[in-house]
């Protein structure tokens, strides 16, 4: 059996537990009004009491993001394998590629919205997307293209189709890559979804933790809004020690990225 | 042995490469069914440019080359084991005949012979990151040899190794081909390992590459590790270093 409680599971936690303290011993010392900044266990204690309202809408983030981080990692990996198949097809779409991805997404959120105002949802789950696929799509592209030369000239030598080129020798290569590009895109669909929500704001239908957010501090609830901070934060480091596992169970026979070395 | 088709014939063969490089001059040879032929010379000669060619992978700018490749099969092994990390021993054998559309329970037995010829028996699920440089070496020509070749190309397959392993190797390899009599083009910057190996070394130089000269090792085979200490052997050696020094 592993051990759980490794230094790297115990190491976060005590700096954890040390910011906690100092923060409340901050906030006690200096009288700090709550409607300033709580103290942590006022916040904790919020979080509890509004644990339902605050869950709902933890589900509802949490379904934009993995919707749209599902949508941009099958998008994204389609893309960079249709980029690496011709030069020119790269050649003519990667700079739209980047320019969405330079796009400020506070900029077009509230057009997509408008455009898709019939389902709120879709309008939030776009935006994400266009945040996190673009990662994606170069990491991925860059993994293909970097297949080994001379197993490329053995997969020509064997005869081998440009499918099973694809299937046996690039895909395999890039997959490092392609999974190192998903811990980068399931943080930002997180943030892409947020965003989106921020913009859609209090009209919007679904309410998610942006929303919360939001709505808390405009009714001056700042413990509410941390509880609900907790929550967006808690969530992106879910996704990513979900994604490394994920990328490390994946990769811990070859890789040597999730090799464990004994020297 | 003569009447037989040679497996292999360059015709003027001569290569510039894009950038201006002026990589071979005129190379012409004929390779017989059998042969073990090396090609030695310093690095940069072209010697691997023309392995490269016999094997398809680049195309002379002119000249021609002519493979005897009805109903005989070529392999290539590359310096590095150019093996598939991701894949284990017995995956990364497989692969020529995977790719040939064997489905893996017909290639079975095929594998499992291919991974005892080198002496790689119970390193089956290995994968390519817990072997040595040697083990990695020993699979890439287990791949080579899965499909039953007739001719084997080898590029320096042994020269990043260790002059134990690759003296051990030298012997199977020799062995090997004792048994199988492929015909071998093997690509070297080692002159011992060359003379130990072959029936024929041609010595290449420099800028443009080109042979320089084409010598018989008569010696008979099998040959023992105590033909590496004879003076029949040294003299090979002290005529082709000499070849190679002269500009």
């Amino acid at each position: 059996m592993k051990k759980i409680l490794t230094a790297d599971i115990l190491a976060p936690i005590i700096v954890g537990i040390l910011v906690l303290i100092l923060w409340d011993v901050l906030v006690k010392v200096t009288n700090t009004p709550p409607y300033i900044l709580p103290d942590p266990i006022l916040v904790i204690q919020t979080l509890v009491r509004d644990w339902n309202e605050l869950f709902q809408s933890l589900l509802i983030t949490l379904q934009i993001t993995i919707s749209a981080f599902i949508a941009a990692a099958i998008s994204g990996l389609l893309i960079a394998v249709l980029f690496t198949q011709s030069k020119w097809i790269e050649r003519s779409l990667f700079p739209y590629a980047v320019i969405l991805q330079t796009t400020p997404i506070v900029a077009i959120a509230p057009l997509i919205i408008i455009w898709l105002k019939n389902n709120t949802f879709a309008a939030l789950v776009v935006c994400a997307w266009i945040v996190a696929f673009f990662p994606i799509v170069s990491n991925t592209t860059l993994g293909l293209k970097s297949a080994d030369k001379n197993l490329i000239n053995l997969f020509q030598l064997y005869k081998a189709s440009p499918w099973q080129t694809l299937i046996y020798l690039r895909l395999p290569s890039a997959m490092p890559y392609f999974l190192g590009s998903l811990k980068i895109s399931g943080g930002l669909s997180l943030i892409g979804a947020v965003v989106a929500e921020f913009v859609a704001g209090t009209g919007g239908a679904s309410s998610g933790l942006a929303y919360r957010i939001l709505i808390s501090s405009y009714n001056l609830q700042i413990p509410r809004m941390f509880a609900a901070l907790f929550l967006t934060t808690g969530l992106g480091v879910l996704i990513f020690v979900t994604l490394s596992i994920i990328s490390d169970s994946i990769l811990s026979k070859w890789h040597e990225s999730a090799v464990k070395h004994e020297n | 042995m003569i009447e037989n088709t040679p497996d292999i014939i360059l015709n003027h063969v001569s290569k510039v490469y894009a950038n201006g490089t002026f990589a071979l001059e005129d190379v012409n040879l004929v390779i017989q069914q059998s042969e073990f032929v090396s090609l030695v010379g310093a690095s940069g000669c072209g010697k691997s440019t023309v392995l490269r060619i016999i094997a398809g992978l680049g195309t002379p700018s002119s000249g021609n080359v002519e493979l005897n490749l009805k109903e005989r099969k070529l392999s290539f092994v590359f310096q590095d084991a150019a093996l598939m990390p991701w894949a284990n021993v017995s995956e990364n054998v497989y692969l020529p005949l995977k790719l040939a559309g064997v489905p893996k329970k017909d290639a079975l037995v095929q594998i499992k012979q291919a991974i005892a010829r080198v002496g790689l028996e119970g390193f089956e699920n290995n994968y390519p990151r817990q072997l040595s440089g040697g083990m990695k070496m020993r699979v890439s020509i287990a791949r080579a040899l899965v499909q039953k070749p007739d001719i084997l190309l080898m590029d320096e397959p042994f020269g990043a190794l260790d002059e134990i392993t690759r003296s051990n190797l030298n012997t199977e390899l020799l062995d090997l081909w004792h048994q199988h009599h492929w015909t071998v083009v093997f690509v070297t910057h080692n002159i011992y390992e060359a003379v130990y190996l072959s029936n024929r070394v041609l010595v290449m130089g420099n800028s443009p590459g080109h042979i320089v000269a084409d010598i018989n090792i008569d010696t008979p085979y099998p040959r023992s590790e105590s033909f590496r200490t004879s003076t029949e052997y040294n003299k090979y050696c002290r005529s082709i270093n000499e070849y190679l020094r002269v500009k």
